[in-house]
């Protein structure tokens, strides 16, 4: 009864103070699980619950950083690395783009080429590596083409994907208002299937990460992927940790930027 | 006349089953009238409109639509609220059929721009369809159709999907710009009082197989509006008339 005396707004200001709070506390939920396994793996590496020589506590893995970046030597390999996976993640994206465009616009393209992809799709492009080597060489083209291959099929899929599940009646407006293939191509095709591109475009991403650390373990002398390999080979466990935080890092640094970039190009979501 | 159509026949034909959707349509409009196709669903009246707006081709028969001489599209037609691309702007929208047909820039500027202020959409320009109530995406799909200038509209159940205070709100503001332009105009609706309120003609089809079985002619002196419709007698006779005939179309279909 005494609840009749209340003032409403004081209430739903109170209702909204504990929303603002319990949406404080998620955010620090979602900042406060790597710091907990960080902190865990330390004190089992120092208290020797676990072999330090396995996994090294993350402080002296934080060292070995920096040590490493002193010396230089590691930016020339994550240079390396990137610029392959940039090289190769263009390579594959443009392509796939414009082949997955025309294959969902023109059924007869779509016809023709899907047995292929789905027939060459379930191929891992690392098992293709040795052929890449033969008919590439050892040299940069050919980690630049095994990216490439590994990231085309995700996009081309989602490319086709995307233009053929645009709303029809997008079609037939264009159709009505006497749009040409090329305003087609334009103006309804891609931008209609972008936001399921750009999903097939993260895929790849990743794909792109897991593919230049295998094919730079199996044949070059640089690179990321080449850093975890000798590391590993030479006992060096710190120096492959690194390795493998830097895969980590770059990984969830690309799915930032993507993330970004959707919201930019896709503004009418 | 500016439509003719003749024994315009179409069939739906898929794996060893019909459907004839219209049989033996014949059918003239005026320049400058506005004509109701009124019927239950599935009648085919949309077909008809597809097949006017040149996407879907008649199976037997013919149709022709006057050209005035000018440069001007032969159609446009005014989808349902889903047809306002959601990846242009208001603006894009409205000017997407004078960009197709690559007229010089100040020419779609200017028509664009006149056409957003008549349908009061100026203001949201810059906005994409997502930000839009389904009203304002309605008067986008308006706005777009009019830009076009074309021979003649075809509206295909537009304020089908509104509420109705926004519907006549929307019927009013469409005699208000057809009146201006004085479009013939071809206009689908399975809604009574729209057709009364509308048309000068209205025309009722039966179904399977799609027929035009009684044309109405509607002399009530415009402008009109809902309030006027509802309390004029020879209306709400004709107001009769066509439901009884509707409801007789689809207690037919049932048995």
């Amino acid at each position: 009864m005494k609840d009749q005396y209340r003032d409403p707004f004081a209430v739903e200001q109170e209702e909204w103070k504990k929303r603002q709070w319990k949406n404080r506390w998620k955010q620090l939920l979602t900042f406060s699980s790597p710091i907990f396994i960080l902190v865990l793996w330390e004190f089992l590496s120092r208290t020797g619950l676990v072999d330090a020589r396995f996994f090294p506590p993350p402080t002296e893995i934080v060292g070995t950083f920096i040590a490493m970046s002193a010396s230089g030597e590691l930016f020339h390999h994550i240079g390396i690395s990137l610029f392959r996976i940039f090289s190769g993640f263009l390579l594959g994206v443009i392509p796939a783009v414009i082949i997955g465009l025309f294959m969902g616009l023109y059924s007869p393209i779509r016809h023709f080429l899907s047995p292929l992809i789905m027939a060459l799709m379930p191929i891992p492009t690392l098992a293709l590596l040795p052929i890449i080597l033969i008919i590439f060489g050892v040299g940069e083209v050919s980690k630049i083409v095994t990216i490439a291959g590994s990231v085309f099929f995700p996009v081309v899929i989602n490319t086709v994907a995307g233009v053929v599940n645009i709303d029809r009646i997008y079609l037939d407006v264009a159709n009505n208002y006497g749009a040409n293939s090329k305003h087609f191509f334009f103006k309804i095709a891609l931008p209609g299937a972008l936001p399921v591109m750009i999903e097939g475009i993260q895929m790849g991403q990743a794909i792109a990460l897991l593919t230049i650390v295998a094919a730079e373990m199996m044949g070059a002398n640089s690179g990321i992927g080449y850093l975890i390999w000798t590391s590993y080979n030479a006992f060096l466990l710190k120096e492959m940790f690194v390795g493998l935080v830097l895969i980590s890092f770059f990984g969830y640094l690309f799915s930032l930027i993507l993330r970004g970039l959707q919201t930019k190009l896709l503004p009418w979501r | 006349m500016k439509i003719t159509i003749d024994e315009l026949t179409k069939v739906f034909y898929k794996k060893g089953q019909s459907l004839t959707a219209l049989e033996g349509i014949d059918l003239n409009i005026q320049d400058g009238e506005f004509v109701c196709l009124l019927g239950p669903s599935g009648c085919g009246k949309t077909t008809l409109l597809r097949i006017l707006a040149g996407l879907e081709k008649p199976s037997t028969g013919s149709f022709e639509i006057a050209a005035s001489g000018k440069e001007r599209p032969l159609q446009s037609m005014v989808f349902q609220e889903r047809g306002v691309i959601p990846w242009l702007t208001v603006k894009e929208n409205v000017a997407f059929g004078l960009k197709m047909r690559h007229l010089p820039k100040s020419v779609v500027q200017e028509r664009t721009a006149f056409y957003l202020e008549k349908v009061g959409l100026d203001k949201f320009a810059r906005l994409y369809p997502k930000e839009l109530s389904g009203g304002m995406k309605q008067r986008v799909s308006i706005a777009r159709a009019f830009a076009n200038d074309p021979e003649i509209l075809l509206m295909d159940e537009p304020f089908a999907a509104l509420d109705e205070q926004n519907k006549f709100i929307l019927q009013e503001e469409l005699l208000s710009i057809w009146e201006e332009t004085k479009k013939t105009v071809l206009f689908i609706t399975h809604s009574i009082d729209e057709a009364l309120l509308l048309s000068d003609r209205i025309l009722l089809m039966s179904s399977q197989p799609g027929r035009i079985t009684e044309e109405i002619k509607i002399e009530m002196p415009r402008p009109r509006t809902m309030e006027e419709v509802r309390a004029d007698q020879t209306m709400t006779e004709h107001f009769v008339k066509i439901r009884s005939h509707l409801d007789s179309e689809v207690q037919g279909s049932r048995t």
